[in-house]
């Protein structure tokens, strides 16, 4: 028996991509402090920007970046969970559909005539759709883009056999945490703050500016209070739409609450 | 004995790893000759400019950052800049040092990831950077810091790496401190050490005879700075030309293989954005610390070889770590921060150099501010009719080759070019045909 048989067999990682900017995948290459490691600890399989291609076998953990936008794309994602023991998406994209979700608000026909002078060479669905609805999630890291720290936590977990230490309050518990002057109250900044997902460590504040709802909706938002409290700060209720409307337009509660304004 | 291969084939690379996105590529030779090569970018459209009609002036930098996750900076900055022509606003010249400054931090990092994790395993035979490690853990752990410089400039000017949230139209919503740049210009001269053996690394390597005649595009300041933020777009066969001038010039066509649409200069056709466009209209306005570095590692005052460009983009690492230590050095915080940039009617357009190449935005306002109008051509766009022209002639003279061989260079010789497929899909799957 050679030491290669004795060693313990390293997990197999997998990182898939589907409608996205790239950005969640890249925060992987961007643990530039750990990526060493991390290709150390786990058998990169299939990870296409670094290189590795081989979709082959069954992954220990596949990261699903990306959004459902083809029909091409359902039978993919099925045949991914096929293959995966546990599956986690990754960022805004696979969690509610991402920034390209504004089509599901929209006539898609029409976008097709705006951006390409052939639209029959381009096949697309009428919605972009997070991951969960098409198969069975077992985590979901928000965020766009995620964080690194959270990233990095998501995959030692599941490594390791245990749920992710991943809080869904909202920013305003880490604006607090972090010591800001409130910029709603201080300033009369529109913030989505009150209603987001923690997980940025309350950039936006941090900033001077209000937060934009990037990572999405937190555990039990309170939506219609905060868009009473904005409308009192003077902002229009096409503002407000907008606001709701960016990179998780399609999360439920945002997308209710946003619908709510238009009807 | 002699090897041989048939007289027709077709290769097919259904998805090509080590670049930006998902793209393909597709080679047919018929009986002995190059009969068609496509590189075809499949990545599904997400329509920006379909959903950018109807938001607000103010929401484009934080909207078109989305496009790319490698080069937000770069959407953030052509939208400023195109936004802030529509509002006839000119910005104070402290925030556009705070502008270069952070797009120093994206060239740093883009170059380092395709130098290192990306290019780099080609020219030395390995399948990923990972493999590379093995053997060449301290020039990888090199990258790995350089790439870090970039990204932790990003992040103090910006707030993040990835979609950074600092940038707004007319400047940015807090300034840095002069005391909150003072670590970063500490590893950032760490960096331009490891920049400048970079390209001594890298001008070591094995590179083709492999000229071409493309036109070189580029942007072109003035004030004498190397190209980054603004100015004209000149080329090496005449062409100069503003913003407002760009659809006079080029033209996209939709092809069936790709959901990217292929830019030509009109009467002219096909051209090159990027690095080597870029060093070769302004080797003169080099820092003198890269413009040695170019002169030692064997690089002439104009560099035609794309597989050289992996020389070029070390080069410029040099020099955007050189001109964030002099913007540091001589930094004032902007006060205030942004200049005021109030909504009227009209239409602006703006372009700026991404790591790629030129990236063009163009925006009709109504007098709220509303975008009635947007209009974006990335590098990889203009870029991809010049790829399959280098694919073509690169087949020609491999047309002996194995498959292994010819899927080799002709995916070398694509990362020449570090196309970017999210940003060109509004990219790309290797297949040789030989019938």
């Amino acid at each position: 028996m050679s030491p290669d048989d004795r060693a313990p067999r390293r997990p197999r990682l997998g990182v898939w991509k589907f409608a996205s900017c790239d950005g969640c995948q890249l925060t992987l290459l961007d643990c530039e402090d750990e990526l060493l490691a991390v290709a150390g600890a786990v058998d990169l399989a299939y990870f296409l920007e670094a290189g590795a291609a081989d979709v082959t076998g069954v992954f220990d953990v596949s990261l699903v970046e990306g959004s459902i936008t083809t029909a091409h794309d359902i039978e993919r994602i099925r045949q991914i969970r096929a293959a995966s023991r546990t599956l986690v998406t990754i960022g805004a994209c696979a969690t509610s559909g991402g920034i390209q979700a504004l089509r599901n608000f929209a006539d898609v026909e029409e976008y097709l005539g705006i951006v390409y002078a052939t639209p029959q060479f381009v096949s697309t669905l009428s919605t972009s759709t997070g991951i969960a609805e098409h198969v069975p999630v077992d985590f979901e890291l928000r965020g766009c883009p995620i964080s690194k720290a959270q990233l990095l936590e998501v995959i030692t977990a599941f490594l390791h056999g245990r749920r992710p230490a991943v809080s869904p309050h909202s920013v305003c518990v880490e604006c607090k945490a972090r010591g800001n002057v409130c910029v709603m109250v201080a300033h009369g900044t529109p913030c989505l703050g009150p209603v987001t997902h923690a997980g940025c460590n309350a950039l936006c504040p941090s900033y001077h500016r209000g937060c934009y709802g990037c990572y999405g909706p937190a555990e039990s938002p309170n939506a219609p209070a905060l868009t009473a409290q904005l409308r009192e700060l003077g902002v229009a209720d096409l503002d407000l739409v907008r606001m709701l409307r960016t990179f998780n337009a399609a999360a439920p509660a945002f997308r209710a609450e946003s619908e709510e304004l238009t009807s | 004995m002699t090897h041989r291969t048939p007289a027709s084939r077709t290769l097919k690379v259904d998805a090509l790893p080590r670049v930006e996105g998902e793209g393909a590529m597709y080679v047919e030779i018929r009986d002995g000759a190059v009969h068609d090569v496509q590189l075809r970018i499949y990545e599904p459209p997400r329509f920006f400019e379909g959903f950018l009609r109807g938001r607000s002036y103010t929401e484009p930098p934080d909207i078109t950052a989305r496009i790319c996750g490698i080069c937000p900076v770069a959407y953030q900055m052509s939208a400023c800049l195109a936004i802030e022509d529509a509002c006839g606003v000119t910005v104070d010249e402290r925030i556009t040092a705070l502008r270069r400054l952070i797009y120093c931090g994206e060239w740093i990092e883009s170059h380092a990831l395709h130098v290192y994790l990306l290019h780099a395993p080609d020219f030395l035979g390995y399948e990923s950077a990972v493999a590379m490690a093995e053997d060449h853990r301290a020039e990888v752990q090199r990258g790995l810091a350089l790439k870090k410089a970039g990204n932790d400039l990003i992040e103090v000017v910006g707030g993040r790496a990835i979609h950074p949230v600092n940038v707004r139209v007319g400047g940015f919503y807090r300034a840095p401190t002069r005391g909150e740049l003072a670590p970063i210009a500490e590893q950032l001269r760490g960096a331009r050490d490891a920049a400048l053996e970079t390209v001594a690394w890298v001008a070591g390597f094995e590179f083709p005879d492999f000229d071409h005649a493309h036109e070189l595009v580029a942007l072109r300041e003035p004030g004498g700075r190397y190209p980054m933020l603004g100015g004209r777009l000149v080329s090496d066969r005449g062409l100069d030309i503003a913003p407002s001038e760009f659809l006079v010039h080029v033209v996209e066509e939709h092809v069936e293989r790709s959901t990217a649409l292929h830019a030509h200069l009109i009467e002219r056709g096909n051209y090159l954005v990027g690095p080597l466009a870029r060093y070769s209209l302004n080797f003169d306005r080099l820092a003198p610390l890269a413009r040695d570095a170019a002169r030692s590692a064997g690089l002439g005052e104009v560099c035609r070889n794309p597989f050289r460009s992996i020389i070029v983009r070390a080069v410029e690492i040099v020099q955007a770590c050189d001109e964030a230590l002099s913007i540091i050095a001589e930094y004032a915080p902007p006060d205030p921060p942004a200049t005021p940039a109030p909504a009227r009617a009209g239409t602006g357009a703006g372009w700026s150099e991404a790591p790629r190449g030129t990236l063009w935005h163009r925006y009709q306002l109504d007098t709220s501010g509303t975008i009635l109008d947007a209009k974006i051509v990335p590098p990889t766009s203009q870029n991809q009719a010049t790829i399959e022209h280098d694919l073509f002639h690169l087949v020609e003279h491999l047309i002996d080759a194995d498959d292994d061989e010819l899927r080799r260079r002709c995916e070398q010789a694509i990362r020449n070019y570090d196309p970017c497929i999210s940003c060109a899909t509004h990219f790309l799957d290797m297949r040789v045909e030989r019938s």
